[in-house]
């Protein structure tokens, strides 16, 4: 039951040229900096990346698409990021928007065992193209299917040596469903205790759903939009 | 003709006690500042956070607490954070109350385009067509006419499309407008100093205009 490994060049060593990555975090907040790093170190190409947001220039998958490693992006929101437009325009990379709340429940879908959901976000719009539409009590509705990807690389706050997850404020945001629905789970941590030392009734993730984890180091936590108020 | 936070007092005025509120990126985001003192409201933030506060002091940001529009902000008493599959899912399921946000064009039967320019760089829908495809209550923020002149308020969109038949309320810096699918763009108040001709030489789709429209009334 022990889930720990040394790190995170441990952590990915089987991820190779051509798979599918699901990658926790919103837009900087919660990224797996450490995975990212490692991911660029063993230079792994042609990637589809399932990720809210594509990072900025040179930070979050920012650093894999300056290498050139993403095949694809998988996301809703990909803006702030003049490298990813540049190789967008040029047709270097692939693209699939997706709205949010369809990827995080796609997420949901495969962490519960479901094939599909029907959700109306996109209805009479391109999202809704080539999709099934199905009518509920006089609403239309997609059929969105549930992801099947062979790895989640997320970031938590806290795992115990189980794979239990704990995370801090805005930073659960995809990385507790995508620390649900790979087939591989790699977490990265900031904090690593010993089964028990967690709080049973706090745990976000059950560690059932975890397979590797380890604990971080060197975490930079940049900041995208830095707002405060005056002190009055 | 009102600016951008006089466009914000306005919306502010449409928030009741005991709302759930997720308010957009831009103009949206003023309305918090003009909710009345005393009244409950709870704003949603899509990235996973109910009870949001205001930006933090400076020295004091926390990255990992940000909103949906990746700025620094606080948390407060009966704050509470969640998943991006459970923010969306009580999207989804209706439990917000009101949401409001920035478009780009809205057709006289609630469609609304605020997401992609063909041609131009493609930034994603973020949750916006989730918001729009659930949310009970759409009020949209913007300008009445674009920078080219040409009016925001349409027969039909003529970008793609972020939901159907969704807003239900739209105010500009010139009026401020109910949106009846079947019937048009009702027009309920003029902003301080605009005529009713200003609104329709301002205005594509079908307007409709009842009776005395009064002016809207801001502090």
């Amino acid at each position: 039951m022990n889930k720990v490994v040394s790190g995170a060049d441990e952590a990915i060593r089987d991820i190779e040229d051509g798979m599918t990555l699901m990658l926790g975090g919103f837009g900087l907040c919660g990224i797996p900096e450490n995975c990212i790093a490692a991911l660029v170190r063993k230079g792994v190409k042609n990637l589809t990346c399932i990720s809210n947001n594509a990072g900025v220039d040179d930070f979050g998958i920012g650093l894999m698409l300056k290498t050139r490693q993403v095949k694809k992006m998988i996301s809703s929101y990909v803006g702030e990021n003049a490298e990813f437009e540049r190789q967008l325009l040029s047709g270097e990379l692939e693209v699939e928007l997706i709205p949010q709340g369809t990827l995080a429940t796609r997420c949901l879908a495969a962490a519960y065992g479901m094939p599909a959901v029907f959700v109306r976000a996109g209805v009479g719009t391109e999202v809704a193209e080539g999709k099934e539409v199905r009518n509920f009590d006089g609403v239309d509705y997609l059929l969105e299917h549930a992801f099947n990807a062979p790895f989640s690389i997320v970031k938590a706050w806290k795992a115990d040596t189980h794979g239990n997850l704990v995370f801090r404020k805005t930073t659960r945001n995809f990385n507790q469903p995508m620390a649900m629905a790979g087939k591989i789970v790699i977490a990265e941590v900031e904090e690593l205790v010993p089964a028990g030392a967690l709080d049973p009734d706090q745990i976000h993730v059950p560690g059932i759903y975890v397979h590797r984890v380890f604990k971080g180091e060197n975490y930079e936590k940049r900041i995208e939009q830095r707002t405060v108020r005056a002190k009055s | 003709m009102l600016d951008k936070t006089g466009i914000a007092k306005r919306i502010a005025q449409e928030v009741r006690d005991g709302y759930y509120v997720n308010l957009g990126i831009g103009i949206p985001t003023l309305v918090a500042n003009y909710i009345p003192q005393g009244m409950n409201v709870v704003l949603q933030s899509e990235n996973g956070m109910l009870g949001m506060g205001p930006f933090p002091f400076e020295g004091e940001e926390d990255p990992d607490l940000i909103n949906a529009g990746k700025q620094t902000i606080t948390e407060i008493p009966g704050t509470v954070y969640f998943d991006s599959a459970m923010s969306f899912g009580m999207i989804r399921a209706g439990k917000v109350d009101l949401t409001i946000l920035g478009a780009m064009e809205v057709s006289e039967n609630g469609d609304i385009a605020n997401w992609k320019i063909p041609g131009k760089m493609v930034k994603g829908m973020g949750g916006a067509m989730d918001l729009v495809a659930a949310a009970k209550n759409i009020i949209v923020a913007m300008q009445h006419v674009n920078k080219a002149g040409e009016s925001k308020l349409l027969p039909a969109c003529t970008l793609p499309l972020t939901g159907v038949r969704c807003v239900k309320k739209i105010v500009t810096e010139l009026a401020v407008l109910d949106v009846v699918p079947g019937v048009g763009f009702v027009l309920l108040e003029r902003a301080p100093g605009i005529s009713v001709e200003q609104i329709k030489n301002a205005t594509l789709g079908k307007l409709i205009i009842e009776g005395e429209i009064p002016e809207m009334k801001i502090n």
